[in-house]
């Protein structure tokens, strides 16, 4: 029986017999739908769930709420990004200009705040946005090219037109006979398991 | 020719043709209760997924393969007489002693101010909530990716001896002088080379989501590893669609005042000399309305042929096509007031040389290149006022190149007239361009069509993550009006009842 569980081996009804929690990482459950997505992350959220996610192909609005997903830190992090750039953009000018090697042009002063304001500027913008990229991709994990789900070919539709949840297996509530009923009963049309 | 033709059938695919998929469906009518279909044609997110991913995954149309090597042999040009150029040094260009800024820095502001439009389209209009931006701004951001890297070269070349160009960034040269940071040149350096930064960044992070898709659909293993490496292993989590929404409206609210700097700063480089004509404070803005404008105009070039050849009228719609019109028609009238401007002002200021260098630009030696320049760009815009031209597809892809060339002109007008007649009169000189300018300019062209034609066959073209969310928006509202109707009717004929 365990042999057909291997890989991304879909198991329609599950019962303790196919799949063991022990080998199993994740469970699958596919929507056809938003708003049936909607309706079962508000459930799973409420039922306590904390090793969980929904697979969208577009940011579904409202889902956040419904998923009980707190802000992220990520503009305060943008900010600390751009402070970096003003002030670290005033000082490259001032100590490249008037400490270092101090040079006179046209009679202007080695260091001033209006002609230094352009290029302090840039370096705001850019090093907010290297801040806003990276710390996207830090605070998502990414990249990380191997994921479980991806043993799943009925998954590969996450990313077109159709709508999963997953739960982890490590989450504390994970069972795979009463999660897999749960999540039929909130209007999955297909649950899998993804075993090691 | 007829058994040439039936050869051809194979490679020759409907979208060539016009394409019978997509017909051309008008969403223009305004209606005050209900918003107009962005996307037509019946599309879900099913279709749009294969639509979209259909240009990438078939074989390329022969439509494809002429433009790109017709785009790529214009790119040779580039490869003779740039290397010619290096070689001899900037005597090969037409510049002489008063007219030292040639074709250069024209093509320079050029392509930066193309660049714009695509910023204003990802940046702008996502901060305004502006739903129609979400069918171009991927092919918007790429052309401004490409207008970026075009006048990047020209810098790069212009500075005659090319092995030195790392003299513009914040290095010490050889006897450890550092870059002069008073000059606006050097703010240029940091504004545009910022911007081409930022503006990867931003069109690369819109793009993981759609190269995912491409990734899982990809049924060999180049383009499993290609895109599977290019999307990071991203999965659709909402947990991740969260940071990165955040993410990408941070990067918006970035961007928008970045894209209004950079031309801002390119304009510095004439407003902070005292060059008659060009030492006047409404450059900034008069810069930045014309980078839009002519940006727009790039936009409308590429995408009324590539919504044609990639069948895709249903998702780039005459909608689409009828606001960018609406914005050629008002950032041209911006364009046009500023010309008003500096003449009121060169001659309410009561400076005598400005006057003269007014007058000059109009009626001087460069007369024909400035009326070019006011007819393309004041003139052919004003034909939008009507409706039946802005939603006409060849009287806008006609205004549109009129536009590029008038927007060309400007550049030229502002940086030649003024240069070529300044205070002195005996330092007075003509500037004809030789041979490798005008080849140069042309090859310019050639890497940024050359360019845009790769991004097409290997890119996602169209944001269709962002359209999938435009047609769950257009399926709401269109309950939404659908219950109103019913409980419209259900309340009147309740009030019926009760009288």
């Amino acid at each position: 029986m365990n042999a057909e569980m291997n890989g991304s081996v879909e198991v329609h009804t599950i019962t303790a017999e196919t799949a063991t929690d022990a080998k199993a990482v994740l469970m699958l459950a596919e929507f056809e739908t938003a708003d049936q997505l909607m309706d079962a992350a508000t459930s799973m959220r409420d039922k306590g769930f904390k090793l969980w996610d929904c697979h969208t192909p577009y940011p579904v609005h409202g889902l956040d709420t419904a998923m009980g997903i707190r802000p992220t830190l990520l503009p305060w992090i943008v900010l600390c990004g751009g402070i970096t750039g003003f002030c670290g953009g005033l000082l490259m000018q001032g100590w490249m200009n008037a400490v270092d090697y101090p040079f006179l042009i046209s009679g202007k002063p080695f260091f001033s705040i209006p002609a230094s304001i352009p290029v302090a500027f840039e370096l705001t913008i850019l090093l907010s946005a290297f801040a806003s990229f990276g710390g996207m991709l830090a605070l998502n994990g990414l990249p990380r090219f191997y994921r479980p789900h991806f043993r799943s070919d009925r998954f590969r539709r996450a990313t077109a037109d159709r709508f999963f949840i997953s739960i982890d297996g490590r989450d504390r509530q994970f069972d795979i006979g009463a999660n897999s009923r749960f999540l039929r009963d909130l209007g999955a049309n297909a649950v899998e398991v993804i075993e090691e | 020719m007829k058994r040439l033709l039936e050869a051809l059938k194979p490679i020759l695919r409907p979208e060539l043709t016009g394409n019978a998929e997509s017909p051309e469906v008008d969403n223009t009518a305004y209606s005050p209760d209900s918003r107009v279909d962005l996307i037509t044609g019946g599309n879900d997110n099913t279709t749009i997924t294969d639509k979209v991913c259909s240009i990438v995954e078939d074989k390329p149309t022969i439509g494809w393969w002429g433009f790109f090597l017709l785009a790529f042999s214009v790119l040779g040009l580039l490869g003779i007489f740039v290397p010619f150029l290096i070689f001899w040094g900037v005597g090969t260009w037409g510049v002489n002693n008063p007219v030292g800024w040639g074709y250069a820095i024209v093509n320079f502001v050029f392509w930066v101010g193309i660049g714009h439009a695509g910023t204003l389209i990802s940046a702008i209009l996502f901060l305004f909530r502006q739903k129609w931006r979400t069918s171009i701004n991927r092919a918007a951001e790429a052309m401004t990716i490409f207008a970026v890297i075009c006048a990047g070269m020209f810098p790069g070349i212009h500075v005659g001896r090319a092995w030195f160009a790392y003299w513009m960034f914040p290095l010490p040269n050889q006897m450890e002088l550092w870059p002069n940071f008073r000059s606006p040149l050097l703010w240029d350096v940091f504004a545009v080379g910022t911007y081409f930064t930022v503006s990867l960044l931003f069109w690369y992070m819109g793009m993981i989501p759609d190269l995912a898709t491409l990734r899982d659909r990809a049924k060999n293993s180049v383009r499993k590893i290609a895109y599977g490496a290019l999307s990071l292993g991203w999965t659709g989590s909402n947990r991740q669609w969260h940071v990165y929404e955040r993410s990408y409206l941070l990067l918006a609210a970035l961007a928008t005042p970045l894209v209004l700097s950079v031309h801002s700063v390119v304009s510095f480089d004439f407003a902070v000399s005292q060059v008659p004509g060009w030492h006047t404070t409404i450059f900034p803005p008069y810069f930045v309305a014309g980078a839009i404008f002519s940006g727009f105009a790039m936009v409308l070039t590429l995408l009324v042929p590539a919504r044609q050849l990639f069948g895709l009228k249903d998702v780039i719609t005459l909608k689409h096509l009828e606001n960018m019109n609406k914005i050629i028609m008002l950032t041209g009238m911006l364009v046009g007031y500023a010309y008003s401007q500096e003449f009121f002002m060169a001659w309410y200021g009561g400076v005598k040389v400005e006057k003269f260098a007014f007058i000059n630009r109009a009626f001087g030696q460069y007369a024909w290149a400035y009326w070019i320049m006011v007819s393309c760009n004041v003139l052919a815009p004003q034909i939008f006022w009507f409706k039946k031209m802005r939603t006409n597809i060849w009287v806008m892809f006609v205004v549109s190149i009129f536009v590029n060339i008038g927007m060309w002109f400007e550049r030229f007008v502002i940086t030649v007239t003024s240069l070529a007649n300044d205070y002195t009169s005996s330092a007075w000189d003509y500037y004809t361009p030789k041979l490798a300018d005008v080849m140069i300019m042309l090859g310019a062209f050639g890497l940024f069509f050359t360019l845009f034609a790769l991004f097409c066959r290997f890119l996602p073209f169209i944001a269709m993550s962002e359209v999938r969310g435009v047609l769950a928006d257009q399926a709401h509202s269109r309950e939404a009006a659908l219950a109103r109707h019913s409980s419209e009717a259900d309340s009147a004929s309740g009030s019926q009842g009760e009288n």
